[in-house]
């Protein structure tokens, strides 16, 4: 249905988005509003106030450093997907952004929009609370960084204050040779998950090590995994390989010794499978 | 509120409540009817438009938002003389039927073949999943976009 009435305003600083923020009952941010709009829409949210960020400056950069990556609040969908340095700095969060809701609206989501609304499903949370990420605040008495698994309280709540904006996104730095997954079902492609993934892990002596498994879409907020992480720590998860590896092999005139090494890794690989899917439940 | 944009190349400025979504501003202020409005809450994409060249949501998008923007609708999209070669694909390829969705097919297969005119069919069945067609199947909506490519990789767009 048509939107509720209220009160617009478009600050040219985050001093005064704050003020505003500070001055009026019932206010809310506005930043991509691709979260916002339809809540207005379904009259799940009646504010009086919308403070819009779109004239604030220094929110919608990507910055990479030493100590990782930095998106500003107002960073979108497209941006992070257009920015080719994470596929190596933040690969995890490029892959599931890549899953959030479709083309026309990855043009006008937000970083901060997303961390706000909080949606149990949504892709972003998941994998800042994946990566330990933390969500810089801003208020009238300065700024705040609360750790992701902190920030998201429950289903659409979080710890942001009603005067408060968020201010930026910090992921720690993505080690090379980092491993890493992410999967998700949902019934049609863009809608929101049903389940999904995010993981990673490091290598040390071949043995897996500080796993990291978020999974969203089936409680009230992304949550980590401790049993799974302690599970995967410490396995030896490219078994099939170190098998391709180490087996004495020959080539004949049938198939050469890459060829049969390239089917142990293979079989070995669909053997494992089969003997996952046979334990017992 | 005093809202001043550019709409298919003209600078029009409106007087809107805040609460008025792009969608209904050009609706009901410039009679630019093109533009559809299927669900008003960012589900069909009827009601596609371009912002600044960005395909967008003009129901989840307010008027003032766009302040200082420049939109094109369906309607910056056609020529006086005749079908723009991405109209003459739908067309040919019997892309729409009802037609309430074509104009966000439109839109978004605009932008797309813009910025990426040489999309492969996955990469046009992923942006085209944001827009629900109920007549077509979208297998032929898919083929004319497909088939449009050559004109937009020419230039003749």
């Amino acid at each position: 249905m048509k939107l509720p009435a209220f009160d617009y305003v478009a600050p040219a600083s985050l001093s005064e988005a704050l003020a505003a923020l500070r001055n009026n009952e019932d206010a809310k941010v506005l930043s991509g509003g691709q979260s916002l709009m339809p809540m207005l829409a379904f009259r799940l949210l009646a504010p009086k106030l919308l403070v819009d960020l779109r004239h604030i400056g220094g929110l919608s950069d990507i910055l990479i450093d030493g100590m990782g990556v930095h998106l500003g609040a107002r960073v979108r969908w497209c941006d992070i997907l257009e920015d080719d340095r994470l596929a190596t700095a933040q690969p995890l969060l490029r892959a599931a952004i890549g899953h959030v809701a479709h083309y026309q609206i990855r043009n006008r989501g937000t970083v901060g929009g997303s961390l706000a609304h909080a949606d149990p499903a949504a892709e972003l949370p998941a994998i800042a609370v994946a990566c330990d990420a933390v969500v810089e605040i801003a208020a009238a008495s300065g700024t705040r960084r609360v750790p992701a698994r902190d920030f998201f309280t429950g289903p659409m709540s979080t710890g942001l204050a009603e005067d408060e904006i968020i201010f930026a996104l910090h992921f720690p730095p993505w080690p090379e040779g980092r491993r890493w997954g992410f999967r998700e079902f949902s019934r049609r492609s863009g809608d929101f998950a049903l389940a999904g993934i995010g993981l990673f892990f490091d290598m040390a002596d071949r043995r897996n090590a500080n796993s990291h498994i978020a999974v969203f879409g089936v409680g009230d907020a992304a949550a980590r995994l401790p049993e799974a992480e302690a599970a995967l720590d410490g396995a030896v998860l490219d078994v099939a390989a170190i098998a391709a590896r180490t087996a004495e092999v020959s080539g004949d005139i049938h198939a050469s010794a890459a060829y049969r090494r390239a089917l142990i890794e293979t079989m070995t690989e669909r053997a494992l499978a089969d003997a996952l899917a046979r334990r017992d439940h | 509120m005093a809202v001043t944009l550019q709409v298919n190349g003209a600078t029009r400025t409106l007087d809107v409540p805040p609460r008025m979504t792009l969608a209904d501003a050009l609706r009901t202020q410039l009679s630019l009817t093109g533009t559809h409005l299927g669900c008003e809450h960012g589900v069909c994409g009827a009601c596609t438009v371009l912002v600044d060249g960005a395909a967008v949501r003009s129901c989840l998008m307010l008027t003032v938002q766009a302040e200082g923007s420049s939109v094109t609708t369906v309607e910056g999209l056609s020529l006086p003389e005749g079908l723009t070669p991405l109209q003459q694909s739908f067309k040919k390829h019997h892309a729409l039927q009802c037609g309430f969705c074509t104009p966000g097919m439109i839109t978004t297969a605009h932008a797309l073949l813009t910025h990426e005119a040489n999309a492969d069919e996955a990469r046009v069945r992923e942006v085209i999943s944001g827009n629900l067609c109920r007549c077509t199947g979208y297998v032929p909506i898919i083929e004319a976009i497909l088939d449009a490519r050559a004109a937009y990789g020419a230039g003749e767009t």
